[in-house]
C-alpha cells in the first residue's frame, strides 16, 4: 500500500485510537486530533513507536478555528492530505426524549453534526485542490435506525449520513470520496456510559446476531479500506459494521 | 500467511466478468477456489489458467446457475476436491435489460431461476459444511436498494429478494460465526453491462463518479468481505456504485 497522509479527528480513545494505531501499523503519517493535550502527547509517543511520523494537534471540532488549524498544520506538516478520518463525537446525555432540552440537544449536535461539518469543510478545502483524497465519516446505526433513550444521538447520527452523501455528491466530479461507516455496540468507554451496567451491556450482545460486541479494530479495518484506493468506485456509501444487529 | 490462505472458496458464474475478477482477486490472496460456469468452458479455463500461472489453485466445475441440483452438486464436489468450504460468493446472475411491459414470463422466471433460486440453493448446500468464520458473499445490486434508470425492473426486483435472503439468514447463522453479507455493485463495465452499451448512458449519468466501475474495484471489496478483517460485519449491505445511490 502506498502512504497516505491521514487525518483523524476524536483519536485519544475508542474507535479513532485504534484507526490512529492501526494506520500506524501500516506505516502512514498520521495528525491525531482531539482536546486532550496531554492524552493526544501520549498517543502520538505511541505511534512513533509502531514505526510512522506521527503529530498531535488540539483541536475541538465544534470551533472553526481550531478546525481551520488543524488541517493547514496537517498539510504544513506532510504536505499533503489524502486520508480524513472524522471519529469526534459524543452520546450527549441518554435518556426520555421528554426530559431533553435545548441545550442537551445543541451539546450534542454541535459535536456530532456541527463538527462533521466543519471537518469536512476544511478537508474538502484541501482534498478539492489535490483532486484526490478519501473522507470517511463515522456515523452509528442509529444514524439508519431509531433508539429509544438516545433519540437527539440518533437524530445527529442520521444527519451525519445526510451530511456525508450529499458531500460525496458534491465532490465525486473533482476525484475526491466521502463515505460512512455505521459501528454497532463496539467496546469503547461510549458503550460503557451508554449500558451503564454490565448486565444491559450483556442483553445488548445478546440481541447481535454474532452474540457479541464488536472490537475498535474491527472498525479500524473497513476505515482503511475506505481510505484506501482499493475503494475506488466507492462513494456516498455508508457501510454498517454491527454484527448484523441492523439486518433484523 | 496471507489473508485466506488455507481456505477454501467457491465462486459461481467465474468464468467472466465480476465473477473471475473475484476469482483471481480470492486466489491472489491465498484461497483455493472454484469456479462454476454455464456454458464457455473455453473461458472458465482461461480463468483457472491464470489462477495457476500466479501460482494458486483452481477448478472449474460446469454448473447452470438456474440449475438448483448442479448448484448443489458444485459445492458438494468442491468439499470432495479442497475438503472444506469456507467462503461462498453467489455472484452468478443475469439482467435481461428491456422495460417491463416488454419482459416476458420466460424472460422473469431466468431472471428469478439464477439470481434468487440459485442463490438460495447454493447458499443451503454451503451451510452444511461452512464451519465458524465462514463467509457468505452476495453479489447483489445497487438497484436492489434503489433503482435510477428505467429497464431493470424485475431485475431489481430479484435483487431486492437477494438483499432481504442476505439481512434474514444473517439472524440464523450469526450465532455459528458464519457472516452474511450483500455486495451490491452499480453499473460495472462487463459483457452483461458493458460500458459502452445502449443502456450505459443513464446508468453512468446517475453515478456521482460519472463513469462506470472496474470489476477489480467488486473484487477488492469481496476480498475485504471474505477475509479477516470484516469479522464484525455482517446482514449488511455493501455499496460500490460510484455514488449511484448517495
Amino acid at each position: 500500500m502506498s502512504t497516505t497522509v491521514v487525518l483523524i479527528t476524536g483519536a485519544l480513545t475508542g474507535i479513532g485510537r485504534a484507526a490512529a494505531l492501526a494506520f500506524a501499523r501500516d506505516g502512514h503519517p498520521i495528525v491525531a486530533a482531539g482536546r486532550h493535550e496531554e492524552a493526544g502527547r501520549e498517543l502520538v509517543t505511541e505511534l512513533r513507536t509502531l514505526g510512522t511520523e506521527a503529530e498531535f494537534v488540539r483541536a475541538d471540532v465544534r470551533h472553526e478555528d481550531e478546525v481551520e488549524n488543524l488541517v493547514d498544520r496537517t498539510v504544513a506538516r506532510f504536505g499533503r492530505l489524502d486520508a480524513a478520518v472524522n471519529c469526534a463525537g459524543t452520546e450527549g446525555t441518554p435518556g426520555p426524549l421528554t426530559k431533553q432540552t435545548a441545550d442537551t440537544y445543541a451539546a450534542t449536535f454541535d459535536t456530532n453534526v456541527l463538527g462533521t461539518l466543519l471537518s469536512m469543510k476544511h478537508e474538502l478545502r484541501i482534498m478539492l485542490a489535490q483532486g484526490s483524497g478519501s473522507i470517511v465519516n463515522v456515523s452509528s446505526t442509529y444514524g439508519h435506525t431509531g433508539a429509544p433513550g438516545a433519540s437527539i444521538y440518533a437524530a445527529s447520527k442520521h444527519a451525519v449520513e445526510g451530511l456525508t452523501k450529499s458531500a460525496a455528491l458534491e465532490a465525486a466530479s473533482s476525484g475526491v470520496r466521502v463515505n460512512i461507516v455505521a459501528p454497532g455496540p463496539i467496546e469503547t468507554a461510549m458503550l460503557n456510559r451508554f449500558t451503564g451496567t454490565d448486565e444491559r451491556k450483556a442483553g445488548l450482545a445478546a440481541s447481535v446476531p454474532l452474540k457479541r460486541t464488536g472490537r475498535p479494530e474491527e472498525i479500524a479495518q473497513i476505515i482503511m479500506f475506505l481510505t484506501s484506493d482499493k475503494a475506488s468506485f466507492i462513494t456516498g456509501a455508508s457501510y454498517l459494521v454491527d454484527g448484523g444487529k441492523t439486518a433484523q | 500467511m496471507s489473508r485466506l490462505g488455507n481456505k477454501v472458496a467457491l465462486v459461481t458464474g467465474g468464468s467472466r466478468g465480476i465473477g473471475a475478477a473475484i476469482a483471481k482477486r480470492l486466489a491472489s490472496d491465498g484461497a483455493s477456489v472454484v469456479i462454476t460456469y454455464a456454458k464457455d468452458s473455453g473461458a472458465a479455463a482461461e480463468v483457472v489458467k491464470a489462477i495457476e500461472r500466479g501460482g494458486g489453485r483452481a477448478v472449474a466445475i460446469r454448473a447452470d446457475a438456474a440449475d438448483a441440483e448442479a448448484v448443489k452438486g458444485a459445492v458438494a464436489e468442491t468439499v470432495a476436491i479442497f475438503g472444506r468450504l469456507d467462503v461462498l460468493v453467489n455472484n452468478a446472475g443475469t439482467a435481461i435489460p428491456k422495460t417491463f411491459e416488454e419482459t416476458t414470463r420466460d424472460e422473469m422466471d431466468r431472471m428469478i431461476d439464477i439470481n434468487v433460486r440459485g442463490t438460495l440453493a447454493a447458499t443451503q448446500a454451503a451451510l452444511k459444511y461452512m464451519q465458524r468464520g465462514g463467509r457468505i458473499i452476495m453479489i447483489g445490486s445497487a438497484v436492489g436498494e434503489r433503482v435510477a434508470t428505467p429497464g431493470l425492473v424485475a431485475y431489481s426486483a430479484t435483487k431486492g429478494a437477494v438483499k432481504m435472503f442476505s439481512q434474514g439468514l444473517s439472524r440464523e447463522v450469526g450465532s455459528r460465526g458464519i457472516t452474511v453479507n450483500n455486495v451490491q455493485p452499480g453499473p460495472i463495465d462487463t459483457d452483461l453491462n458493458p460500458a459502452a452499451g445502449e443502456w450505459a448512458v443513464p446508468q453512468k449519468a446517475a453515478t456521482a463518479l460519472d463513469r462506470y466501475g472496474h470489476v477489480d474495484e467488486v473484487a477488492a471489496l469481496v476480498a475485504f468481505v471474505a477475509g479477516p478483517d470484516s469479522s464484525y460485519i455482517t446482514g449488511a449491505n455493501l455499496t460500490v456504485d460510484g455514488g449511484m445511490n448517495a
